[in-house]
């Protein structure tokens, strides 16, 4: 009798080699350097491509079916939450502050990293890598989308999340983003994946989400939750591959050493100036609180970044040294960058506001040895002058780090009382840092920094008005001029939250939704 | 090594003085008063009197600090790039020797911040 041989299911090592590497083929009419023309400059030295480990074994046809799953999920709870008036289940309405600075800051880092994957993953020579490089660029454009389309619920409601992608290009402290990933971008493939794979999406990746996500959980907003989860298993692969990236590269030569480590002290660094952000967001913005930016950083970083950099010393790798500063700025980092959002809370496109009572007690406990000491005193003279209706508004523009694009208002690592001024001279003009570790990134490729757009002297340069504005006119006011230009609404997106549209919204809608009008 | 690149490159200094329409900027922090997050920023021709930046201009951007009206200008501390150094109020930037994007500070002795702390 014969039997009917059931054909043979493709194993999963075999479906991969066929779908990724197979798919791939050596060039003859044009060399390999023409083709792939910006894999050897940056010095990096890899001898074979075929060593290179895809954890995942991720085929394109599994990858679509796992990706809309997900999205079926999510889309479903996003009409739910906002069918059901979800908005007006948060905490209160000075949370969607922290949720306007996401949208504003971290969503179009999420298209960046898209546009920056896929640049890589025509780059790089190696089938393997390029299919990995791939597939991230396309969850990160999947992540840009889901966030606009979750938080495009809020903007039907609140102010200040209207015009992301045009003040994503202008505002002043929006520079700050911008400039790191722009800086990311143009560099070569190699310092790309070591910046964002491994230092942005490895080593710092949770500093970034816990905050977010669990700030969201902990104040009833089940729109960014969702997103969040969404977006946790495709972070995880993320990680993964950051990891695999710095092994494949450390394992290919010797030589690869030095530059690499080059690379994770400069982006290690400048990953954490960018954080300074959602370290005010911690402790200052959320009024249900999940932590302090301080016990974050000494989980995810010092103790989950402490045990991956002893893994990664079999390498040579060893801890960035910039981690010795950070342990110092750790107590005062999110207190600085706080103040700074209250000094010119004129120009930001979200609501501020002083800490009241109990959560500068909350801060006191967190940090004791330094909220008292030196913060306090600030933040209660502030609260006493707001009181007698004289709220304090720097209307003078500061100066900005070269570097790192943030107001230079970071002090001395030993000594908190005085900022921290650092400064080279090259081809004749001066620049200025925050600190020794963005001199040192400035220093080390001076051509590219000169060139950055800061955004307080492009103002005085002019250059941040509308088309047809004349600066030279009676009364012109150039605060104003640049206002309207981010297309920031005086008075309704920016000022204090209290006596804000927002709060008088959210109070009455609140209102109505519990009481017979 | 001035930058990675596949060729030779050379980057445009986005802040040249040309770009300021005749202004070059200065930069000015008052130490030990961090109510001001960072020091500021400011453009100026280089024929201003240096009188007239301490006189007209610093009071709208630091008389909001109680301290502001105790200074006794007298015994004010100069420091230009990290070192002492001792301004003319009658001369200008330029005669003072300031060039574009120069960083000065001054220290007002006996004056700490809002409740001592340097606030």
């Amino acid at each position: 009798m014969d039997m009917q041989v059931p054909k043979k299911k493709l194993s999963l090592k075999e479906r991969y080699t066929l779908m990724t590497r197979d798919l791939a083929w050596d060039t003859s009419y044009q060399p390999k350097e023409k083709v792939y023309p910006y894999a050897g400059y940056e010095g990096i030295k890899i001898h074979d491509w075929d060593k290179w480990e895809d954890p995942f074994r991720l085929t394109m046809d599994a990858y679509w079916k796992y990706q809309s799953e997900k999205e079926r999920k999510l889309y479903a709870i996003i009409d739910a939450y906002s069918q059901s008036n979800g908005h007006l289940g948060v905490t209160d309405a000075r949370y969607l502050n922290a949720i306007k600075l996401f949208l504003t800051g971290v969503t179009p880092l999420e298209y960046m990293a898209h546009r920056g994957f896929a640049h890589v993953g025509r780059q790089f020579p190696g089938a393997g890598a390029r299919v990995a490089c791939m597939m991230q660029a396309i969850d990160e454009m999947r992540h840009a989308q889901t966030q606009i389309h979750s938080l495009s619920n809020y903007n039907k409601y609140y102010n200040g999340f209207h015009d992301f992608p045009h003040m994503y290009d202008r505002v002043w402290y929006l520079s700050v983003p911008k400039s790191f990933f722009e800086d990311a971008m143009t560099a070569g493939p190699f310092e790309f994946v070591v910046s964002i794979g491994f230092s942005f999406e490895y080593v710092l990746t949770n500093l970034l989400f816990v905050p977010f996500v669990s700030g969201a959980a902990y104040n009833g907003d089940m729109g960014t939750m969702t997103f969040g989860f969404s977006a946790q298993s495709d972070e995880a692969r993320h990680m993964t591959l950051g990891l695999e990236c710095i092994k494949f590269i450390l394992e290919q030569d010797p030589a690869n050493l030095p530059i690499v480590q080059r690379w994770i002290d400069k982006w290690t660094w400048r990953g954490v100036r960018l954080l300074s952000i959602v370290a005010a967001m911690m402790d200052y913005m959320l009024p249900k609180r999940v932590m302090s930016w301080k016990e974050a950083w000494e989980i995810y970083f010092e103790e989950n970044g402490g045990a991956l950099f002893k893994d990664l010393a079999r390498y040579g790798i060893r801890m960035p040294d910039c981690a010795a500063q950070i342990a110092k700025e750790k107590d005062h980092l999110s207190h600085q960058v706080w103040a700074t959002f209250y000094n010119y809370g004129a120009a930001t496109d979200f609501h501020t506001w002083l800490p009241d009572a109990e959560e500068m007690d909350w801060l006191a406990q967190k940090y004791p040895d330094t909220f008292d000491k030196y913060y306090r005193p600030r933040f209660e003279f502030w609260r006493e002058q707001a009181d007698k209706g004289n709220r304090f508004y720097n209307k003078t523009l500061p100066m900005l780090c070269q570097t790192c694009q943030i107001p230079t208002v970071f002090t001395e690592p030993d000594d908190p009382t005085k900022i921290c001024y650092r400064e080279t001279t090259y081809k004749g003009d001066k620049y200025h840092f925050c600190s020794d570790h963005c001199q040192h990134i400035f220093e080390n490729e001076p051509e590219k920094y000169v060139q950055a757009w800061l955004p307080v002297n492009q103002i005085y340069q002019g250059n941040c008005f509308d088309d047809g504005v004349d600066p030279g006119a009676p009364g012109f006011d150039p605060l104003a001029a640049v206002l309207e230009h981010c297309r920031m609404v005086h008075g309704r997106d920016n000022l204090d939250f209290e006596g804000s549209e927002d709060q008088r919204n959210f109070e009455e809608w609140r209102g109505m939704s519990k009481r017979n009008a | 090594m001035t930058v990675a690149a596949i060729k030779e490159y050379t980057g445009r200094a986005r802040d040249a003085v040309e770009n300021f329409h005749g202004n070059q900027l200065l930069f000015i922090g008052w130490e030990d008063h961090l109510m001001f997050c960072a020091p500021f920023a400011f453009p100026f021709p280089p024929t201003m009197r240096f009188g007239d930046i301490v006189e007209k201009v610093l009071p709208g951007a630091y008389g909001y600090h109680p301290d502001w009206a105790r200074i006794d200008w007298s015994k004010v501390a100069w420091i230009k790039s990290g070192v002492p150094w001792v301004p003319s109020f009658k001369h200008s930037l330029a005669e003072n020797g300031l060039g574009h994007k120069d960083a000065i500070r001054f220290r007002t002795p006996g004056l700490a911040g809002i409740g001592g702390a340097c606030s």
